[in-house]
């Protein structure tokens, strides 16, 4: 199954993502780059492998959906966005700027971007209007949706979850990006979602349980989803918050901060 | 009597069952028409259309906040959703989704709420929605749309399909007089005098147009020429409309079932405060909750009625006069 080749090439698309995501966020000064390490090889894997979709045609009609539920990690999206090649990559130092098409939490104003998310719990059930307007086109095109692991408090996250479990929608697949670490504290002390496995299987979600690093996981997760043709998928990514720079990964403190200059220089080294 | 309004106001029909059965017909002639509703498609009435179109119906069960999404998605695709359910529901426990998932990202969602302000009567407080104008006003890119009988609902039902914008249209539960006459015209903005008159305004939306209309007779019978508004779109304002009867009456009384708070007197005052005031009356729930009790009972002990009207409009007309 493994590909080194391909393997190969997602991970130095990962590094590049992950020194843009440290380029825009500090010359912003502000923005979420632990969040966004955490979920640099979901969306790499998703971008540079399972995705359909034509950056030149943001809008074409065929392309798969992606949706960041978790609009804070903006940064990691408009890296790989970029990286894509939606936008030059020199926008993303006006990441979070007034005027910018980069705002703190994604719009539709950038290319690639098809909803706002930010206020945490609604990506789910947006995707699930997609996944139904899918059905009703008869289009092939999939969804997929990158949800945060503290944003499974939020309430509305288990209501859509029985709604896409209701239609049965096998083209809907959901990523949860399990990085234990919330703004104020580990999940475990926040408020703990275990057995979270069990708990989106009990709501009728083929649920798969990977290494979020690790692109052959990732990657048979994505295709396991695809065969799968009874209902909705949901892949456990378990995630380091921070990952990819040594000082950062599972470091306390480090939600919503930017690094400064001289710390940039570090990781800019570590991710050489 | 304007051309608009019926010879008699003597038939009734409820504006749920008016947008249930029109939802229905614009489905027929419109496929990309979805609706979703919340576990109340019975009193919505969205169930004519589910019954004749079960493919394009959405039931998302009792999880409102959800609804709102799936439809933003909905339309974000193109096609054209109609979300429903009560207004105390559908405007209090999705704001945040309305603002994020719809007005934000310019999804073209129509949120048709029934049950609108007391008439949930006997189910108490804890379902008459009576802040729900506040709520939608105060958010930017939302329309919101408050028909005054069954006719004028009809026609706005069709009028939303082509108006590729987020809204919030009102809707009540009862059966309310049927006023307006087919030829009355229908647009989003656009204020309808029902009534001539130059002594003073009454504006109203939704049942309460009838009740001002009612004032405005009994007025009449006292020499007053009251004009009546027909103000069926709160949001944007017609400010034409409202500018036009401030200069040419001098005194206006906007009536509303809604919290004074947030609702369109203070809008009408906020206007005429910026760009020449008259004497404004008001007739609307006086901030406080409601309770159980039928309907009329409730309108009657919250002061919601046309001889509230027509006393609140001969207090606005001495202040006019005073001044």
């Amino acid at each position: 199954m493994s590909n080194p080749e391909l393997i190969d090439q997602l991970q130095q698309r990962a590094k590049a993502v992950r020194r843009s995501i440290i380029a825009s966020t500090t010359a912003a000064g502000s923005g979420h780059p632990t969040s966004s390490f955490s979920e640099t090889e979901i969306l790499v894997t998703l971008f540079f492998h399972v995705l359909r979709y034509d950056p030149a045609r943001p809008d074409w009609e065929a392309r798969d959906r992606f949706v960041l539920s978790k609009g804070h990690g903006a940064p990691g999206l408009y890296a790989v966005l970029a990286e894509a090649g939606y936008f030059p990559k020199e926008e993303l130092l006006t990441l979070r700027k007034l005027g910018s098409r980069l705002q703190g939490h994604p719009t539709p104003e950038c290319p690639g971007v098809e909803v706002s998310t930010g206020a945490l719990g609604q990506g789910l059930s947006f995707s699930i209007g997609l996944a139904l307007a899918a059905r009703l086109k008869q289009a092939d095109w999939r969804v997929y949706t990158l949800l945060g692991d503290g944003e499974n408090h939020e309430g509305q996250v288990w209501e859509a979850a029985m709604t896409a479990a209701k239609f049965r929608l096998a083209n809907l697949t959901a990523i949860l990006d399990y990085n234990h670490i919330s703004q104020s504290g580990t999940l475990e002390q926040i408020k703990p979602i275990e057995p979270i496995v069990d708990k989106w299987r009990s709501f009728g979600w083929n649920c798969l349980d990977v290494d979020g690093h690790n692109f052959d996981e990732l990657l048979q997760a994505f295709g396991a989803a695809r065969a799968f043709r009874d209902g909705p998928t949901m892949v456990v990514a378990r995630t380091i918050k921070g990952k990819g720079v040594s000082f950062l990964e599972n470091a306390m403190g480090w939600h919503g901060k930017a690094l400064n200059q001289e710390q940039a220089e570090q990781a800019y080294e570590e991710l050489s | 009597m304007s051309r608009y309004l019926r010879p008699k106001r003597d038939e009734t029909y409820a504006t749920r069952v008016a947008y249930g059965e029109a939802l229905a017909e614009l489905g027929a002639v419109n496929s990309r028409v979805v609706v979703l509703d919340a576990d109340l498609m019975g009193s919505t009435r969205t169930d004519v259309f589910a019954a004749k179109f079960p493919e394009r119906f959405f039931e998302v069960g009792i999880s409102e906040a959800d609804m709102i999404g799936v439809a933003a998605g909905l339309a974000h695709e193109g096609f054209i959703p109609f979300a429903s359910s009560f207004a105390i529901f559908l405007t209090g426990k999705t704001y945040d989704q309305i603002r994020q998932s719809v007005s934000y990202s310019m999804n073209p969602v129509r949120l048709v709420a029934t049950h609108a302000g007391l008439q949930p009567g006997p189910d108490g407080a804890t379902h008459q929605g009576l802040e729900d104008i506040a709520l939608m006003r105060a958010m930017p890119g939302i329309t919101v749309i408050a028909p005054a009988d069954a006719v004028e609902t009809r026609k706005a039902v069709f009028a939303l399909a082509d108006y590729h914008k987020p809204v919030y249209m009102r809707l009540g539960r009862s059966d309310w007089p049927l006023l307006l006459s087919d030829d009355a015209p229908f647009k989003i903005g656009q204020a309808l005098a029902l009534r001539p008159g130059n002594d003073l305004a009454l504006i109203a939306y939704g049942q309460l147009v009838s009740f001002a209309l009612d004032a405005a007779e009994r007025l009449a019978e006292q020499g007053i020429r009251a004009r009546v508004l027909n103000m069926s779109t709160i949001e944007p304002m017609d400010t034409e409309a409202v500018e036009r009867a401030a200069v040419e009456t001098g005194a206006l009384v906007v009536a509303e079932e809604h919290q004074a708070h947030g609702g369109l007197g203070e809008a009408i005052a906020a206007f005429l405060a910026a760009n020449g005031p008259v004497p404004v009356g008001f007739v609307a729930m006086p901030n406080s909750f409601g309770e159980s009790g039928t309907p009329h009972e409730l309108m009657q002990k919250y002061g919601l009625t046309s001889e509230r009207i027509e006393r609140t409009a001969l207090e606005t007309l001495a202040r006019k006069r005073g001044g």
